[in-house]
């Protein structure tokens, strides 16, 4: 059902750097897990509205003030590279 | 009895005779910490200066709820400036720059925060052994998990750590501990308290509520903590109850539904034997007990396992070794840098979460996967409605075992079905409480799982204070 192709195409999309014994294992763990979850086709929902939130919800509006936020120190404060008040990241582009 | 023995409302009331002061109380927790964690490992952090802090407020706290009040939060709470690491390497040097607004409102309430407690990593597991850092043990039997994910509050709670403490709950993470270590534990409505602040893992299944000594100080914490706040939008607007109202009234004439298809899985016999014992307690209290049929619970399991994984891989996507958390230091690139931060700083749980729920949401699967569990969540909500249209309350076992052994080396698979009883309320997004109801052969403690309407937590309260009172096991302590 899921095959280590899949496996490494999944990690990909998530970030996620596996070695070959992780994807061995998750291959086998994850085929599980989904062939487990497949029994949810054995219920009719043809006609069933899907639920994201079991309670009411409704859209929140509120004035747009200008309200306490948080100093630009303290949202750096956990920053792993910072430079000049900015987050600092490698280099995107490649050589 | 020692002063870490006792309740929140003992407390209370011996802090109002002039027994005790609130010194005195955070002393004797802070020496029963020093005794004990070694062997129990609840805590991650100990606050020793945020207690001492919030002790010297008292004065100006004095008519708080939790005045003077020693409580433990789980580690995926934000504390300003004190670490919050979720179990997890990725945060493990993360020191968040708000409270979240639970911790806000402990502060009014005057509580003294005593730590940040053990958890499986980003809340995922059942044992509390996906901790990033070390296991966490069972205060009744020290070979065995205290369950999990907020293994650490609850095992804190048992030890007299902490007079109470906070756990958060999405597929049975407050319940299922609470059992396995023979306290209350209570996941209210969803809603029904802000989760600003709470490090996400699955919104629309995870909830924050209380995990206490007893029945009565569930209803003092959720006073504390339940209510509207403008800064959680999914976070519910309505009028704020005195839960402590329904320890005044007891079971008689309250129609209580016992779901076959649930009692018919296959779980533990001594599990099974004292929860009808309960079930009969209740009965002969009054209750009118009657069984009823619901969709089988392994449904629910299912769709917990797509829902849940889904929501997760979503808001994991946030660590990238960019704004806090983690950086892998090995990386020639930005892509590089992700890949190489996430494989450094998640462990195997998350990862494997991630990868479900990556592969239910990818293209082409959403529909069988994603859509059909939100599908089949309608169903499940529905079922319980139906239930709730005839009934007060419904009763399973909140687990089917009692508290495994640490190490017991459990395949994914067979973990994710010690969530059996208690997934299907998440999902549903109603209440439930684990309230203790004896224990089986070896002296561990066993649980009953109480479950309510959509805002029923006051019904909830009152059965699980009577059945508390015909019990009379509350005292029981584990020896440590």
């Amino acid at each position: 059902m899921i095959d280590k192709k899949d496996v490494e195409y999944v990690a990909d999309l998530a970030q996620l750097k596996l070695d070959e014994e992780e994807k061995e294992k998750y291959t086998e763990q994850i085929g599980e897990i989904l062939e487990y979850v497949d029994k949810l086709s054995e219920l009719d929902t043809d006609d069933v509205v899907p639920t994201a939130y079991t309670v009411p919800m409704k859209n929140v509006l509120r004035e747009d003030e200008v309200k306490e936020s948080l100093p630009r120190e303290k949202s750096l404060a956990n920053a792993p590279d910072k430079k000049d008040g900015q987050f600092k990241a490698p280099k995107i582009m490649s050589d | 009895m020692n002063i870490y023995d006792l309740t929140i409302h003992e407390l209370k009331e011996k802090i109002a005779e002039g027994k005790l002061t609130p010194a005195e109380i955070k002393k004797a927790y802070t020496a029963r910490i020093n005794e004990v964690d070694d062997k129990v490992k609840s805590y991650i952090t100990v606050t020793d200066e945020l207690s001492d802090k919030k002790l010297a407020e008292y004065e100006s706290k004095k008519d708080g709820l939790l005045a003077g009040i020693p409580i433990a939060v789980k580690d995926n709470m934000s504390t300003d400036g004190i670490k919050t690491s979720c179990g997890s390497k990725m945060l493990e040097n993360y020191k968040p720059p708000f409270n979240a607004t639970v911790v806000e409102k402990l502060s009014e309430a005057g509580a003294v925060i005593m730590g940040k407690t053990n958890m499986d990593e980003f809340a995922m597991g059942s044992s509390t052994e996906n901790s990033a850092f070390f296991d966490t043990h069972n205060p009744w039997n020290l070979n065995h998990a205290p369950g999990g994910s907020s293994g650490g509050s609850a095992a804190a709670v048992a030890a007299g750590e902490c007079a109470a403490a906070l756990g958060s709950d999405t597929g049975g993470s407050i319940r299922q501990p609470a059992s396995y270590c023979g306290v209350v534990g209570l996941k209210p409505t969803y809603g029904m308290v802000s989760r600003y602040g709470l490090v996400a893992f699955a919104s629309s299944l995870d909830q924050i509520g209380p995990i206490t000594k007893d029945v009565e100080d569930s209803a003092v914490m959720m006073n504390v903590i339940a209510g509207h706040d403008p800064k959680d939008s999914t976070s519910i607007e309505g009028k704020k109850e005195d839960y402590t109202e329904y320890l005044k009234e007891d079971v008689s004439g309250m129609k209580i539904g016992i779901p076959e298809e649930y009692f018919n899985l296959d779980f533990d016999q001594e599990v099974k034997d004292s929860v009808m014992a309960a079930i009969d307690m209740l009965k002969e209290a009054g209750a009118e007990v009657e069984t009823v049929h619901m969709t089988d619970a392994s449904y629910a399991l299912a769709a917990y396992y797509v829902i849940a994984p889904a929501e997760a891989s979503s808001n994991l996507a946030r660590y990238d070794g960019v704004r806090y958390g983690l950086r892998s230091e090995q990386a020639a690139d930005v892509s590089e840098m992700f890949t190489n931060t996430r494989h450094e700083g998640f462990g195997d749980e998350v990862k494997r979460r991630i990868m479900i729920g990556t592969y239910a949401l990818s293209s082409g699967y959403y529909d069988a996967y994603y859509l059909k569990a939100q599908k089949v969540r309608t169903l499940i909500k529905n079922d319980f409605d139906r239930i709730f249209n005839d009934f007060d309350l419904i009763i399973t076992p909140t687990a089917p075992t009692t508290a495994m052994e640490l190490d017991s080396k459990k395949d994914p698979l067979e973990m994710y079905h010690s969530d059996i009883f208690t997934v299907p309320i998440n999902i549903a997004g109603v209440p439930a409480m684990s309230v203790p109801c004896g224990f089986d052969s070896s002296e561990m403690p066993i649980g009953l799982q109480l479950i309510g309407p959509h805002f029923g937590e006051g019904k909830i309260i009152q059965a699980a204070y009577t059945l508390e009172k015909l019990l009379n096991i509350k005292d029981q302590r584990a020896e440590l």
